[in-house]
């Protein structure tokens, strides 16, 4: 028997909450070393989709299986090969750079945690105020130490809200060239949730539409631009918004 | 179980505790002015009349064994309301941090927080009111078990409600231990309580330890039966308070609570 090369297998994923369905029936798949997008609309399902998939929420229907694992029986088990970072999730702001990622390391169990911590301090740049507050940092800074937490355990799948939010575009091009190098070294799946649709043709293979909780399209940037006979993925989104 | 989990998020709150003068001072600062404030009381009441004479030290215990079970309990809650306050709880719980780690940490903590809290008060009683409740010995140690346990039962009753209704039940966690507090009796006799009331202050440990260290001022005598008791119902109160904190985390997955936790 082969093995699924899937990472994420999705199948039949509902949520409904007092008879509002958030997320109805959906299906897809993440593949290793491959980054894929979920795109849709405030309130389409997406924030609904990612809390299933970290186990924050349970869902009404349907399976999620990582790494070919069950997320509601092997949800442990799971766990400590995953992370995220999301601008809607912070750090304890009064620890320091430091404190919060040694933390985080022994929670994920980072072996060398010192080490790790130093390697993600210089990929990062985060040397010259690791031993600042968090409180006392820039949004970038934050946005920086965020990566830093969720990249801690090396995770084989990441899920990513809105990574260069509040970033000038250098450092949003930094960041997105950072991901890419850390992707090619360690094969993750990358989950990407963004309204930057510059930044989703940039970093993604494939992307998933969804709208009023479901996958209305799926496919990649450059197809989904041929399909729907439009300049830009922006452009595509907003027809299928519209529609 | 795993210790290197569970110290981690005791790191967490001591590198927070370490940062913070202020919070530093709370945890010192309420129970050295509730013992210097009962302590004048007393000292006042040793004037009035010779019954009063065995009463300061029974006042002046009490109150520091109120405040050991206070502070279990507000310490606990409070511990866990930092990760509210922070907006960190996401992270915690998407990290493979189980929640029964979580609570040991809190548990563990809040022990640390209520030691550093009340030691000090302990140690100033001494040439203040001439109080040396270390005199007590053994049933100390035993009425202390007793309320730190209790405190961690309606600690995390206190978390079980902070995570199913987010920051907004904040007051919870100061309100709900007063609102039991008058059926502790911990100033006076559990019969001057209304026959109905006594059955109930019966249903909760405090009153037992508080009986118990009345019984051991004013006879001498030490009643194990108040400490068995107390510790019998503190262990169901600890198995009923574990099966609701159970069901608000899942009720919480179920309503994708722990993602948005604010107002």
């Amino acid at each position: 028997m082969s093995e699924d090369p899937s990472v994420v297998q999705v199948r039949g994923l509902t949520k409904r909450f007092n008879g509002l369905t958030a997320v109805d029936n959906i299906d897809f798949d993440l593949r290793p070393h491959c980054t894929t997008a979920l795109l849709g609309s405030n309130g389409a399902g997406k924030t609904t989709t990612i809390s299933m998939l970290l186990g924050l929420l349970l869902p009404t229907n349907g399976t999620i299986r990582i790494f070919g694992q069950n997320l509601i029986s092997d949800r442990f088990k799971i766990l400590p090969r995953i992370n995220i970072s999301s601008p809607y999730i912070d750090l304890p702001q009064r620890l320091t750079v430091r404190q919060n990622l040694t933390v985080y390391s022994r929670l994920y169990k980072v072996p060398s945690s010192k080490e790790r911590i130093a390697k993600l301090s210089k990929d990062l740049e985060l040397t010259e105020f690791i031993d600042r507050q968090v409180r006392k940092l820039s949004s970038g800074q934050k946005t920086r130490v965020s990566l830093a937490k969720a990249l801690i355990n090396e995770p084989e799948l990441l899920l990513l809200d809105e990574p260069t939010a509040s970033l000038d575009p250098e450092t949003a091009m930094w960041v997105r060239d950072y991901l890419r190098k850390y992707q090619e070294r360690r094969n993750t799946a990358i989950l990407l949730a963004s309204h930057n649709m510059l930044e989703v043709e940039r970093m993604c293979q494939h992307v998933y539409i969804m709208n009023k909780g479901r996958i209305v399209e799926q496919g990649s940037p450059t197809e989904l631009i041929s399909r729907h006979e439009k300049q830009d993925l922006e452009e595509v989104f907003l027809k299928i918004a519209r529609n | 179980m795993s210790y290197t989990r569970i110290t981690a998020l005791m790191l967490r709150y001591i590198y927070l505790l370490r940062s913070s003068w202020p919070r530093l001072l709370e945890i010192i600062f309420w129970p050295t002015m509730q013992l210097i404030t009962w302590g004048f009381i007393s000292q006042h009441l040793i004037s009035e009349s010779e019954w009063y004479k065995k009463a300061p030290a029974l006042l002046l215990t009490a109150v520091l064994l109120w405040d050991i079970l206070f502070r279990s309990h507000i310490n606990f809650a409070l511990s866990f309301l930092e990760e509210l306050w922070s907006r960190n709880l996401a992270n915690l719980f998407v990290s493979p941090l189980r929640p029964h780690e979580m609570l040991v940490s809190l548990t563990a903590i809040s022990l640390l927080r209520t030691m550093v809290g009340v030691i000090p008060a302990c140690f100033i009683a001494l040439p203040l009111f001439k109080l040396n409740i270390f005199g007590l010995g053994t049933p100390l140690l035993l009425f202390y078990l007793n309320l730190v346990f209790f405190g961690w039962c309606t600690g995390i009753c206190v978390v079980a409600i902070l995570i199913r209704f987010g920051v907004a039940a904040e007051s919870l966690a100061w309100l709900s231990i007063f609102l039991i507090a008058p059926l502790m009796a911990v100033y006076y006799p559990v019969d001057i309580l209304p026959t109905a009331l006594q059955k109930l202050a019966y249903s909760i440990p405090p009153a037992h330890v508080f009986e118990g260290m009345r019984t051991l001022y004013l006879e001498g005598i030490l009643e194990t039966g108040y400490l068995w008791r107390a510790a019998g119902l503190n262990i169901l109160y600890f198995v009923f308070a574990f099966g609701v904190f159970h069901i608000a985390y899942r009720s919480a997955r179920r309503h994708g609570l722990l993602l948005n936790t604010s107002e």
